[in-house]
């Protein structure tokens, strides 16, 4: 695959961890949270973590949308389903997180329910459009990336004049994560950050300076692939060295200072601010997530199903907030793997792959001695 | 079933195969069955066992230990890019008994149909199915129809069930596995997952991926033959190579450890797999094996494998090791580790 | 974040483009980035394209790279991979 193959060559991946080996000062200790889910799928399927020298640790951060979805919004998704026969139209990743009562939109389609899985936005208004007897709700979950595509497709439901089309609306803010990240009282024990990919492509380099600059962390904004990668943990170990804390832009092929200028504008005429919105595993943020302008009030599931949000706290032994905060490690939380797997999550970390607890589950547990 | 045209049966019109469907009489047991058995099942599928037209077929006797497969298909969308349920019927069961060190004989075939299904596509489907069996030389010798109400059954389900017969001394088996051995593959991997993925509702995308789906028999007989030696044969269907892998080192109680770059995958079904966000390893291929041989044999299977047409693409993929916790690890191109864990479930797209 | 992938724009219709990734082609809707054309590099994300690809920065990029590559061969004395 075209810009995709070349940034995975194996031997400019070892020539760069040589560079980072001999950039590394021997006593120090580099800590690296890698923000976004995408990331940590690369690090993990690479086995990144063994061709970087032991000076420089990899801590997973809670960049995951579906990570960080309270057992609330889930809930609301799986009512829908199942008590006003709504189709339900979502992504593959939120198709079996467990919310209350160990129930999950799979489970719900087990008893009934009309779930359908869908590749993009768009062939939930297909479905809109096949089915004009019925109601049908999109689960629009995701950082900034995928905001944009839900905007469209609201946009594009109302010039249709679409009357069955509904939108239940997840979407969150990567800034306000970083911040509640980094803002932990005590400090973080994080030395710098590698920067969202993707988010970034929309937003732009620009949003994280004030984070770089008021806490003093370095951030790297890198591409998906191993090279972007470490290429990144080069230039965070740089700055680390230098004491430096700026943004710098290693995916300049697709991220720019300002971003995508038409995809911003587009979110900004659909969504707003909501005051506040709960994270799992990190409580609740201000002017962290989004909802639709009253507008487009009739494209809200939430007004339209009048389903409002129950808050479901999570269990107690679980240490997801400290581990998103890169305080702790999975293996150190109590649960671990016993009664929480992936198949049997009890919190945000171990619900999707790229959660820190899944992606070690998953990837690493081979690493630890038996 | 009986399989013979009474008279009563030609005095009902001829079934309209263009655009009629199956209906609850169909699966009654009566004229219709008869009839709808005459014209789209015997028609197709037609040999000396199934013309006996009893409720079993008389076979010949054989010498040899005998080995018994059952599978039900279950596969939505019922044609597929490179097969369709009738065909993969046919091959998923005689795989089965190959993949047993055997070689396959007969099958019996049986069809649960949904109430509405349409009559062409049945047509097609039997068509599919006898085109297989006559390629395999494994026969379809006796079989079942019923039909189920509307919504219960997606179109049509077959179980098919597979006899075969075993050559003195031979015994694979997923318990064989011995730290050393050597692990291969016999062609690239994902292609029938991403086949169905191609063709999902939802989620279709245009491509040149075929299913993989084909009878392994010959091939699997061809690695027995350059390497008696051999541990066992799988065929990665549901769950892949890492859900194949993961059974036989828990079976054998060893370790596995894979070489990512030895690993045959398509571009097409690579690419694939970053669109969606699947990875290779996990999706089902209906036409390739597994080998697990000796060291000293390695060499003639994977020969062996490479001369076949179904195994021109083989590779020696990963080698068998000494680890009580039965984990699957790779070696990924870029010299990293990473376990290489069964899902839980199905694959999923996903968008993170 | 996100899963999304630079794809090659084969065709274009209105608002919709087909994209060409290996052999693999899907239609995808070009509402967030303006003045695409045939022969662009996209990256796709859920049935849309999120931002033409720099290529120029791309081709830039992978030079860097290749050099340090090459650097690190010529210290090793090895041929390149």
């Amino acid at each position: 695959m075209k810009y995709v193959d070349e940034f995975r060559d194996a031997g400019i991946a070892r020539a760069l961890a040589a560079e980072i080996a001999r950039a590394v000062q021997p006593a120090r200790t580099y800590r690296l949270m890698e923000f976004c889910g995408g990331h940590t799928h690369a690090i993990a399927r690479n086995g990144l973590a063994d061709v970087l020298p032991a000076q420089v640790q990899l801590i997973h951060g809670p960049g995951c949308p579906v990570c960080v979805l309270p057992i609330g919004r889930m809930d609301q998704a799986i009512t829908l389903a199942l008590e006003r026969g709504v189709i339900v139209c979502t992504y593959g990743d939120t198709l079996r997180v467990p919310a209350s009562g160990k129930c999950s939109l799979q489970t719900a389609k087990a008893q009934g329910a009309d779930v359908r899985m869908v590749y993009s936005p768009l062939d939930a208004l297909h479905i809109a459009r096949s089915n004009p007897a019925r109601e049908v709700v999109f689960l629009a979950i995701g950082f900034e990336t995928t905001t944009p595509t839900t905007a469209v497709t609201v946009l594009q439901a109302q010039s249709e004049g679409l009357g069955n089309f509904s939108v239940l609306c997840n979407h969150v803010l990567t800034p306000a994560a970083m911040h509640a990240i980094v803002s932990v009282p005590g400090g973080i024990a994080v030395d710098g950050f590698i920067g969202p990919a993707h988010v970034s492509t929309v937003i732009g380099s620009a949003p994280y300076a004030p984070i770089a600059r008021d806490w003093h962390k370095p951030i790297v904004i890198a591409g998906f692939e191993a090279l972007d990668v470490l290429r990144s943990v080069q230039w965070l170990v740089c700055q680390i060295n230098e004491g430096r804390a700026e943004v710098e832009n290693e995916f300049t092929r697709a991220v720019t200072e300002q971003g995508n200028r038409k995809a911003q504008e587009l979110v900004a005429r659909v969504f707003e601010l909501r005051t506040d919105f709960e994270w799992r595993g990190l409580g609740s943020l201000p002017d962290s997530a989004l909802q639709l302008r009253a507008a487009y009030a009739g494209f809200d599931a939430e007004r339209r199903f009048g389903v409002a949000y129950q808050p479901v706290p999570d269990h107690k032994a679980c240490e997801c907030a400290a581990i998103l905060r890169g305080q702790k490690q999975p293996q150190q939380c109590r649960i671990f793997g016993t009664a929480c797997t992936p198949e049997t999550p009890v919190g945000s970390c171990m619900v999707s792959s790229e959660g820190a607890c899944a992606a070690h589950y998953n990837y690493g547990r081979f690493r630890t001695p038996a | 079933m009986t399989t013979n045209p009474s008279r009563n049966v030609l005095l009902l019109p001829a079934l309209d195969l263009v655009q009629g469907r199956v209906d609850l009489t169909h699966g009654a047991g009566g004229r219709a069955m008869g009839q709808l058995i005459a014209q789209v099942f015997s028609q197709a599928l037609g040999n000396e066992y199934l013309a006996q037209g009893d409720d079993g077929a008389r076979l010949p006797p054989c010498s040899g230990q005998l080995v018994l497969a059952t599978d039900a298909h279950v596969v939505s969308p019922l044609f597929f890019p490179g097969g369709d349920i009738g065909s993969l019927a046919v091959h998923g069961t005689v795989n089965d008994v190959a993949m047993m060190g055997a070689q396959p004989l007969y099958l019996a075939a049986s069809f649960i149909l949904e109430e509405g299904l349409p009559l062409a596509d049945l047509v097609r489907i039997v068509a599919s199915m006898a085109a297989a069996a006559r390629a395999a030389g494994v026969p379809v010798v006796t079989g079942d129809t019923k039909v189920v109400e509307r919504g219960k059954a997606d179109g049509v389900f077959i179980t098919t069930t597979g006899v075969g017969v075993l050559a003195d001394g031979v015994c694979l088996s997923g318990a064989n596995a011995r730290v050393g051995d050597v692990v291969l593959v016999s062609g690239p991997i994902g292609d029938h997952g991403m086949a169905i993925f191609s063709v999902r509702e939802n989620m279709a995308f245009a491509s040149p991926i075929q299913s993989d789906s084909a009878a392994l028999h010959g091939l699997a007989a061809a690695v027995l033959r350059a390497a008696p030696g051999t541990r066992l044969l799988r065929d990665p269907t549901r769950g892949g190579l890492a859900a194949t892998l993961n059974e036989i080192a828990q079976q054998s109680g060893v370790g596995i450890a894979l070489d990512e770059a030895a690993i045959p995958v398509r571009p097409a079904v690579h690419a694939a797999c970053e669109l969606l966000g699947l990875d290779p390893l996990n999706l089902a291929c209906e036409g390739r094996l597994l080998a697990v041989c000796p060291p000293a044999q390695a060499d003639a299977a994977l020969a062996a494998l490479r001369a076949d047409p179904l195994g021109t693409d083989s590779a020696r993929i990963g080698v068998v090791t000494d680890d009580a916790r039965c984990m699957v690890q790779m070696a990924t191109r870029l010299g990293g580790r990473r376990m290489i864990d069964w899902l839980a479930g199905d694959p999923l797209p996903r968008i993170c | 974040m996100c899963l999304a992938v630079p794809a090659l724009v084969v065709a274009m219709d209105g608002e919709m483009a087909t994209v060409d990734l290996d052999g693999v082609r899907k239609a995808i809707s070009l509402a967030l980035v303006d003045g695409v054309a045939v022969g662009d590099y996209v990256i796709v994300h859920v049935g849309f394209a999120l931002q033409r690809l720099d290529v120029e920065e791309a081709e830039a990029t992978l030079a860097l790279l290749r050099e340090i590559g090459a650097q690190a061969d010529g210290d090793n004395g090895a041929s390149p991979a």
